[in-house]
């Protein structure tokens, strides 16, 4: 093993027969008693890609029910329990913890020039508390299922649901604790850990998302616990809060609901604007354009984020005043998210391209945000959102965000890491394959739900009036393509585990501490701590003009 | 635009009826909207296609060419910076005037409008005209005549959507909220609720049939068999013994109510608030949350006696009263 500092880009030998954190030790104790953060990296990984299995099943059997205009497969009953498990577990189990607890976990320390996070200790026990809700959850559908939408409006949620509300919330609650703790982690690692010479503006982008984002866990997470929690406290023992039958207010609830959930939007989204910035510049070997713009935008986005709920509820009955408010706000977010999208595309100017897997993923992202950004201007927008609140635009919009966007992200960003955590590379031609399959089959999936919602489809409808069929029919085939672009992944990578070649640590040529040690890491991450003394992204240019 | 939107719900096999890609409009304010509809759709498709087209262009233009090649670093350009931040922002800020103007304008219904009582309840919709006719599922309205619609809901929140007259609100149990339409083309357009409301939720949907006012007169004639709601209204204001206290000539316990209807009334705690159907509503099913100043406080409240269809009966006997002398009956 070579030690090397953050200048040097010196040939390490393979990681094949070194000590590493992955064999270090061995037996099932020493991965479930870790506080070594790649291993609960790792555990991340494998629990949240079993819960991503499970809502995708539930999208797959959405999908095939609609097929048909009375409903391909289940019952009203059923459909809404499919639609309800579906978006629980894709929002709370999948997208939230996805990039933070996966990709952060593994790279905080790393690329801070760090031995591990602040807290190990707290942050395997966040890890415990994801498996308490995800367990929690689990039982909610083996017992019969969950119908009140992931968004638990009032009074249904606690008056009308004869569905399992109180487990389902408990395990949100819990897994609320969760973020919480990992948020806490990452904010403290970050001020207090940076190796010597680490300075804020030497730190990449990824890290700035992060810190954003965890400033959101931290002050948006607590609020929609505690209001799931009144919930709760309303069935179990009727006490008045929020439904009008017992003298409370349920637009009350939305207003608690939306100030965390949609700020959660911007958790979904920021660190996968982070793991963009690295790809971006990594794959065209390109310093960032714009990197103050970059990471301010994200701490705009961070704070504007807290400001804009009241876009939920255009036509709740909330005051014309009111509305007026959240409208102009819900603009003002908007104007960060177009400066990141123009740096990443000026990035590229004059780079030296490379058509790399995770680099696919990442043009692909900053298409489909594109998209999923400008589609929220008509939800910004009072007069047009009347008409389209509530139906498949708004679900065509947000998944263009959270799939085409933090999916792509998330995805991108294992395939760009995925040497480093497993010192394996994957066959690179599949994974061209797999990013092209995803990427028309999610276009053809949601893109006809924009028009669907336009002709007036409402969502959370389990049976619809004919004349949509054929919308539906072209977003269900689009979605079996979609279903194919991600299993492709999940075998190769499995399959690269034991028999991909040996990447060596730095396949990609990237600048970045994390790639400054050998593959995979050794546990403690480097031999010595490196003195970071050069700008991230410092790629070789042409010719280096000084910063201005 | 309108005959080819109406395809859609032809019976009749085309090819535009099978992929749809314009709802009817058919209301007062469907243009109006579309247009702003269609510039937004315009700006998404500019900017969707600026960038594919950049990033496209890019990616053969500096594609990597050998793996030692250098790329030209360029750090930032501020000018640049300040154009695409400014550009958005007088986008985002013109969008904003635009889309909230005709909120604002949309979100007041004309003075001399129809007015209809809307009562969601799992898993349908309760429609009532003044005149008296109850309909269920359905509604009948006039061509070119303005109409409001005072909705609420029994028992969880509701969504009312007429994708056709490119209006939605939500129906919310324990308040009143409004909307109202010119239905400006004779049809049959879907009614939609899009709040998610349990079981039946995708089958809590409708039709309005807009008529001309010649049929739509036949029509209501046709179906006043029921007593009026203000009819029906005193029926209970009798049956609940409210006129004990609420005596014509103001020598009750309890004001009078005639004329009260859209008079701004003192409360208690010296705000004032206008005597809507709301504050009629409020005042029937909580009576101590706006009390009077001059009144004793003893009025009970009839919450859990009456149902959200006889508060509106109530409410809808209590505006006839407006200033006329109500006669007393036995």
């Amino acid at each position: 093993m070579s030690s090397s500092t953050a200048v040097a880009d010196l040939p390490a030998p393979s990681s094949g027969s070194s000590v590493n954190y992955l064999n270090a030790t061995y037996g099932i104790k020493s991965w479930l008693l870790t506080t070594d953060h790649k291993r609960i990296a790792l555990l991340y990984l494998t629990s949240i890609t079993f819960m991503f299995l499970v809502g995708g099943v539930a999208a797959t059997l959405i999908r095939i029910h609609l097929i048909e205009p009375q409903g391909a497969l289940f019952e009203p009953e059923t459909y809404n329990k499919m639609f309800t498990i579906h978006g629980v577990v894709m929002v709370f189990f999948f997208l939230i913890p996805s990039i933070p607890a996966v990709l952060g976990n593994f790279l905080v320390p790393m690329m801070i020039g760090a031995r591990d996070v602040a807290f190990p200790r707290l942050n395997l026990l966040s890890w415990y508390l994801y498996i308490t809700g995800s367990l929690l959850i689990l039982y909610t559908i083996m017992a019969g299922g969950l119908d009140t939408g992931w968004t638990f409006y009032e009074p249904y949620s606690s008056a009308y649901s004869h569905t399992h509300v109180v487990a389902a919330i408990f395990g949100i609650f819990i897994n609320g604790f969760s973020s919480i703790l990992t948020g806490v982690n990452f904010i403290v690692t970050i001020h207090k850990m940076r190796a010597p010479g680490m300075t804020w503006f030497r730190m990449p982008l990824f890290l700035w998302s992060l810190y954003a984002t965890s400033v959101i866990f931290i002050l948006g997470t607590p609020v929609v616990a505690i209001t799931l929690f009144l919930v709760a406290l309303e069935r179990i023992f009727r006490v008045g809060i929020f439904d009008p039958a017992l003298g409370g207010d349920p637009i009350l609830f939305q207003h608690l609901f939306w100030f965390y959930s949609h700020p959660a939007v911007y958790i979904m989204i920021l660190p996968g604007m982070g793991v963009i910035s690295e790809l971006i510049t990594c794959f065209s070997k390109k310093k960032i354009f714009g990197y103050e713009f970059v990471a301010f935008s994200s701490m705009a986005i961070a704070v504007i984020s807290f400001l804009v709920w009241g876009h939920h509820m255009f036509v709740s009955g909330q005051s014309v005043y009111a509305g007026l408010i959240f409208s102009v706000l819900s603009f003002a977010v908007a104007i960060p998210s177009a400066v990141k999208v123009f740096n990443w595309t000026a990035t590229l100017y004059r780079g030296s391209i490379s058509y790399a897997a995770p680099m696919l993923y990442a043009l692909g992202f900053i298409g489909l945000f594109t998209m999923g950004g400008l589609t929220g201007l008509f939800l910004a927008s009072l007069a047009e959102d009347v008409h389209v609140n509530n139906t498949y635009f708004v679900v065509a919009h947000f998944h263009y965000i959270m799939v085409g966007g933090a999916v792509m992200a998330y995805l991108g960003g294992i395939h760009y890491w995925w040497p480093k955590i497993t010192g394996r590379l994957y066959p690179d031609g599949w994974a061209r394959l797999a990013a092209a399959v995803i990427f028309i089959g999610f276009n053809l999936t949601f893109f006809p739900q924009f028009v669907m919602g336009y002709l007036g489809m409402p969502r959370r409808y389990a049976v619809y009036p004919s004349e949509f069929q054929v919308l539906n029919v072209m977003s269900s085939a689009g979605a079996s393509i979609l279903a194919v672009g991600y299993v492709i992944p999940l075998i190769y990578l499995i399959w690269s585990m034991r028999y991909g070649p040996v990447s060596g640590p730095n396949p990609w040529g990237a600048t970045g501490l994390e790639w400054q040690t050998t593959s995979p890491p050794p546990t403690e991450n480097f031999e010595e701590i490196p003195v970071v003394t050069e700008e991230p992204y410092n790629y070789p240019g042409i010719e280096v003009p000084t910063r201005g | 635009m309108i005959a080819f939107s109406h395809l859609m719900f032809d019976s009749g096999c085309s090819i535009r009826a099978l992929i749809p890609l314009h709802p009817p409009a058919a209301s007062s304010i469907a243009h109006d909207f579309d247009r702003l509809h269609y510039t937004l759709t315009a700006i998404t498709l500019f900017f969707t296609i600026l960038i594919f087209s950049i990033i496209f262009v890019f990616m053969v233009k500096y594609r990597r060419r050998s793996e030692d090649e250098r790329a030209e670093q360029i750090i930032v350009n501020i000018p640049l910076e300040i154009i695409w931040t400014v550009f958005p922002m007088l986008i985002c800020a013109g969008l904003f005037v635009w889309a909230s103007a005709l909120y604002v304008r949309n979100s007041r219904p004309p003075a001399a409008s129809t007015e209809i009582f809307v009562i969601g309840k799992q898993w349908m919709w309760h429609l009532q005209h003044p005149e008296g006719p109850r309909e269920i599922d359905e509604l009948h309205v006039p061509v070119n005549v303005p109409v409001k619609l005072t909705m609420t809901s029994q028992d969880v929140i509701h969504g009312f959507f007429i994708p056709a007259f490119r209006i939605k609100k939500d129906v919310v149990p324990g308040r009143y909220t409004q909307i109202w339409f010119k239905a400006t083309e004779v049809g049959d357009y879907h009614l939609f609720c899009t709040q998610y409301c349990g079981a039946g939720h995708s089958k809590m949907i409708g039709w309005i049939h807009v008529m001309e006012p010649t049929a739509y007169a036949a029509w209501l004639a046709g179906n006043e068999k029921n007593p009026s709601m203000a009819q029906e209204g005193e029926r209970l204001f009798d049956d609940l013994g409210c006129a004990g206290c609420h005596t014509p000539n103001n020598t009750g316990l309890g004001p009078s109510l005639v004329g009260m209807y859209g008079r701004p009334e003192k409360l208690r705690d010296g705000s004032t608030r206008m005597a809507d159907e709301a504050l009629i509503r409020q005042a029937i099913v909580n009576p101590d949350s706006v009390p009077l100043p001059n009144y004793p406080p003893v009025m009970p409240t009839f919450k859990g006696q009456v149902d959200e269809e006889q508060v509106i009966e109530l409410v809808a006997y209590i505006k006839s009263l407006g200033a006329q002398e109500r006669t007393p009956n036995p």
